[in-house]
């Protein structure tokens, strides 16, 4: 019985210890922190007055009090999650260097990939068009016919293709003369 | 009295410019060379009247006419002359002026020439560039005027008008405000009229392209007669941009070149399209093909020349709202619009007759790569618009303003920046017509060798970095592509020195070399350098040689050259920077890559132009050796306005970089100090002057040689 009543005790003891830990935590003071820390998330902010000037860099008072807001909440034991989200609900989305990944923002992030990959399929499908079965291809060349091509001997071409160079080759010199 | 004759004479210039307009289009017309050669005598005056009203703006602003806004604005009574002449360009006003100045000297350097050849291209190119010109000139008479005087009404207002207003005194102020202290920079003196040069040089062969749209000629003679045109306007952009860096370096204090800011990307995207069009261009002149293409880029280009005026130019950045309130802004808007559809609509129309000459043969031709190099820069200038536009679409839908700042820039350029470092080095060695896989691969095999050893030995040396590791190694591979071709040209058998080849090295060489064997003699414990210098010399000669065989295309490949140096510099900039703050009291230090900064002292004094210096001493130690003493201040003008000035010690290593930073408390007993270690960046200078030199390569006149064989 003794027994059970000191394990109980001891139990008591530690459940206890365990839940002061969190309070500990809470309650003490977070060493002041240095410039690069402050630093580090004012890169990612954006100054809500000035135009597109990071807030590790901005000279102006109002700057000056953010990053040092920016110090205070980091002295607080706020992460860096909390203190831009901060700073995103008091000065709205443009304080981020990016637009937020929601709604009508998405646009930023979708349109060049899709207007780049239609421009590759466009490419593509032009170059399938320009890239003619051998027999048609001469009739396309015209009287202002350019120069042909130079300089790496295209030593690995098959003999159609060939035949088909040197065709167009004479037919080149012959305008020539 | 001079305000309103330089009024006078901009008014009558919008006139001439207009008449030469109706002038080229009655000429064309009625087939009449009397009413074409009026245009073209109506351009060649514009360029002696608004010379004339520049010189009338010049001497006001160096003469202290206060009574003017635009003088009163950028000029002070404690500048020095040269930023008095330098403020011609400092404001709104000034700088649409120089935009006017250099559109006439432009036209008029083109209509002077020959035109026997291309007469029915003339009247066209007139109305094109006249067009241009008269809607600048209107900007500046009718919104942006620079001699707009100050009245006093008699409410006791102060306006800016031309004319009195009824009742108003005329007012002039004892002092000016002066030019904003940022733009007394060097870089930025000469950084605007460079962009404003390369802005305007690309008007020419839009014109052209216009004119040969107009009268129909599908040929590629537009694109002969303005190559040196097209070739200007992409070096003046380029440096530019290249200055513009180097002034956010000097003066912006906050470590780096390279913002993604909206005004930098407004200068970049004509350089892209307009690096684009040059490549493209080849392929017309070489195969008869992209035909179409080429008038889009061009197109494309001016429409961003305007655009990026606008974008600068109308307060359209700061607020979609201050756009709507600007009285340019609309204007613009307007211009760039018309430009724009007519430009296409005119396109669309003759779509029919610039149709290939010849078809692409193989997916691994030089033309195929080229277009592929095209897609890759469209790819960037998608971003790049989509990146500055967005915010101003988000205000206009959500009413809230968002940042499209640098990560977003970087994380969708970056790829494409590589995928372009690859082509740089790929495309050189395909054929144009019929290049297949095995022909592309043989040629590829040898710089790939040295290449492969690259990625191996960095990461020995203990780069662990992936972007690093690609990004040098596709430095590396254009790099051994770029002297492999050099090597290649060298040794072909039909390359003998002619007489004038010999006296040219006879020339530049020895003497060179005899100097530097005697530094050798005078300094045999430094005898590294010279000998470096006198392998440079050969080198350099031997790429001149080889040039002047084939300017174009050696010429091409040091520009390639002098790019993937300037890519070094960006790499180790993006990948390496490192940065740290401290506030240090006398005698205490700050660590960052192995160095360590000591700070010595600090000390304010008055310079004699007015401005209040504050002056901090850093010592500079490596592995405990003193390296270097860093000057990091920042000024204060009269005005109040401050300027922030890195203490920098440079190597081709790195840039060790120090802002004495102002914004926070500063004394001479602790002094806040941000400290930038800045790895490589010095090449991206170097990578500039490199690049200057192959242009002039690339751009010197072909020889004689040529025109015989009719080889290119």
């Amino acid at each position: 019985m003794k027994t059970k009543k000191i394990l109980s005790f001891t139990l008591y003891i530690l459940l206890f210890s365990a839940a002061l830990i969190p309070a500990v935590k809470v309650s003490a003071q977070q060493p002041t922190p240095s410039d690069d820390q402050v630093n580090a998330i004012a890169r990612q902010l954006y100054c809500p007055v000035c135009e597109n000037i990071p807030l590790d860099v901005c000279p102006t008072t109002a700057c000056h009090q953010w990053r040092e807001l920016i110090r205070q909440m980091l002295t607080e034991g706020k992460s860096e999650a909390e203190i831009k989200q901060y700073f995103v609900d008091y000065y709205g989305a443009r304080v981020l260097s990016e637009p937020p990944r929601s709604g009508i923002y998405w646009l930023v992030y979708v349109v060049p990939p899709l207007a780049f990959l239609a421009g590759a399929y466009l490419l593509f499908r032009a170059l399938q068009t320009w890239k003619r079965p051998a027999n048609v291809s001469i009739k396309g060349a015209d009287q202002s016919s350019p120069p042909g091509s130079e300089p790496v001997p295209d030593k690995g071409s098959n003999g159609a293709g060939d035949d088909e160079f040197v065709a167009r080759l004479e037919e080149e010199l012959k305008k020539r003369k | 009295m001079l305000a309103q004759f330089g009024f006078g004479v901009f008014v009558l210039t919008f006139m001439l410019a207009l008449f030469g307009v109706g002038a080229a289009v009655v000429g064309y017309f009625s087939k009449s060379d009397r009413w074409v050669e009026t245009a073209r005598r109506a351009m060649l005056l514009t360029f002696p009247l608004i010379t004339l009203a520049v010189i009338t703006l010049a001497y006001l602003l160096v003469t202290r006419h206060y009574e003017l806004q635009y003088v009163y604005s950028v000029t002070s009574n404690d500048m020095p002359f040269y930023l008095k002449i330098t403020a011609l360009w400092g404001g709104q006003a000034g700088s649409l002026v120089l935009w006017s100045w250099l559109m006439s000297a432009f036209a008029s350097a083109v209509t002077l020439r020959k035109w026997e050849r291309d007469r029915e291209l003339l009247p066209w190119v007139i109305v094109v560039t006249s067009l241009t010109l008269a809607f600048f000139l209107s900007l500046s008479i009718f919104y942006e005027n620079p001699f707009a005087r100050w009245w006093q009404t008699t409410g006791g207002d102060f306006v800016a008008r031309m004319f009195a207003p009824a009742g108003a005194i005329s007012f002039t102020p004892s002092d000016g405000q002066g030019l904003n202290p940022l733009l007394r920079h060097p870089g930025m003196i000469i950084h605007p009229p460079m962009l404003y040069l390369g802005f305007v040089a690309f008007v020419i062969p839009f014109a052209f392209a216009i004119a040969a749209l107009i009268t129909g000629r599908s040929d590629d003679r537009w694109i002969r007669l303005t190559r040196r045109w097209t070739l200007v306007a992409w070096l003046f952009l380029s440096l530019g941009l290249v200055l513009g860096m180097r002034w956010a370096y000097d003066v912006l204090g906050w470590g780096g070149y390279w913002a993604w800011d909206p005004v930098e990307i407004a200068a970049l995207m004509p350089w892209l399209t307009g690096t684009a069009f040059l490549h493209s261009v080849m392929i017309q002149e070489k195969r008869g093909m992209f035909k179409q293409w080429n008038m889009l880029l061009i197109i494309l280009t001016y429409a961003l020349v305007i655009f990026g005026t606008f974008l600068t130019r109308s307060g359209v950045l700061s607020s979609v709202h201050a756009f709507a309130e600007s009285a340019i802004g609309p204007m613009f808007f307007a211009f760039i619009g018309i430009t724009f559809v007519t430009s296409v609509a005119l396109l669309i129309y003759r779509w029919k007759d610039l149709r290939a000459e010849v078809e692409m043969h193989s997916l691994f031709s030089r033309e195929a790569l080229f277009l592929l190099n095209n897609l890759l820069f469209m790819g960037v200038l998608i971003v790049c618009f989509w990146g500055v536009i967005f915010p101003l679409i988000s205000e206009l839908v959500t009413g809230q303003k968002v940042t499209v700042g640098p990560p977003f820039y970087l994380r969708a350029n970056g790829p494409l920046f590589g995928a372009l470092l690859a082509l740089m080095g790929i495309a050189p060695l395909s054929a144009w017509g019929r290049s297949t896989f095995k022909t592309l691969g043989r040629a590829l095999w040898k710089p790939s060798i040295p290449t492969a050893i690259v990625p191996v030995v960095l990461a020995i040396l203990g780069v662990r970095n992936w972007i690093a590791l690609v990004g040098f190694t596709l430095v590396a591979f254009v790099i051994f592509v770029t002297l492999y071709e050099f090597w290649r040209a060298w040794r072909k058998p039909n390359l003998k020195l002619t007489r004038r080849d010999q006296g040219w090295l006879i020339i530049l060489l020895i003497p060179l070399n005899i100097g530097l064997l005697v530094w050798i003699f005078l300094d045999l414990s430094n005898w590294l350098t010279p000998v470096i210098f006198m392998l440079l010399t050969f080198f350099l000669a031997a790429i001149w040689l080889l040039a002047r065989r084939n300017p174009r295309r050696y010429g091409g490949y040091l520009i390639h050259l002098s790019m993937v140096v300037m890519a070094i510099g960006i790499l180790g900039m993006d990948v390496y920077q490192t940065t740290t703050q401290k506030t240090l009291a006398v005698g205490q230090n700050i660590q960052i890559s192995g160095y360590t900064l000591r700070y010595d002292s600090l000390a304010q004094f008055p310079y004699t132009d007015g401005r209040i210096v504050t002056r901090a001493v850093l010592s500079v130690f490596k592995d405990g050796k003193f390296l270097d003493k860093l000057y990091p201040r920042y000024d204060y003008y009269p005005d109040g306005q401050p300027m922030t000035i890195a203490g920098v010690r440079s190597t081709l290593a790195d840039d060790l970089y120090v802002v004495l930073v102002n914004w926070e408390n500063v004394s001479t007993a602790q002094a806040p100090f941000k400290v930038y270690h800045n790895p490589l960046v010095n090449w991206l200078w170097i990578g500039s002057l490199m690049f200057v030199f192959g242009f002039l390569v690339a751009a010197w006149p072909e020889r004689e040689l040529e025109k015989g064989t009719g080889k290119i």
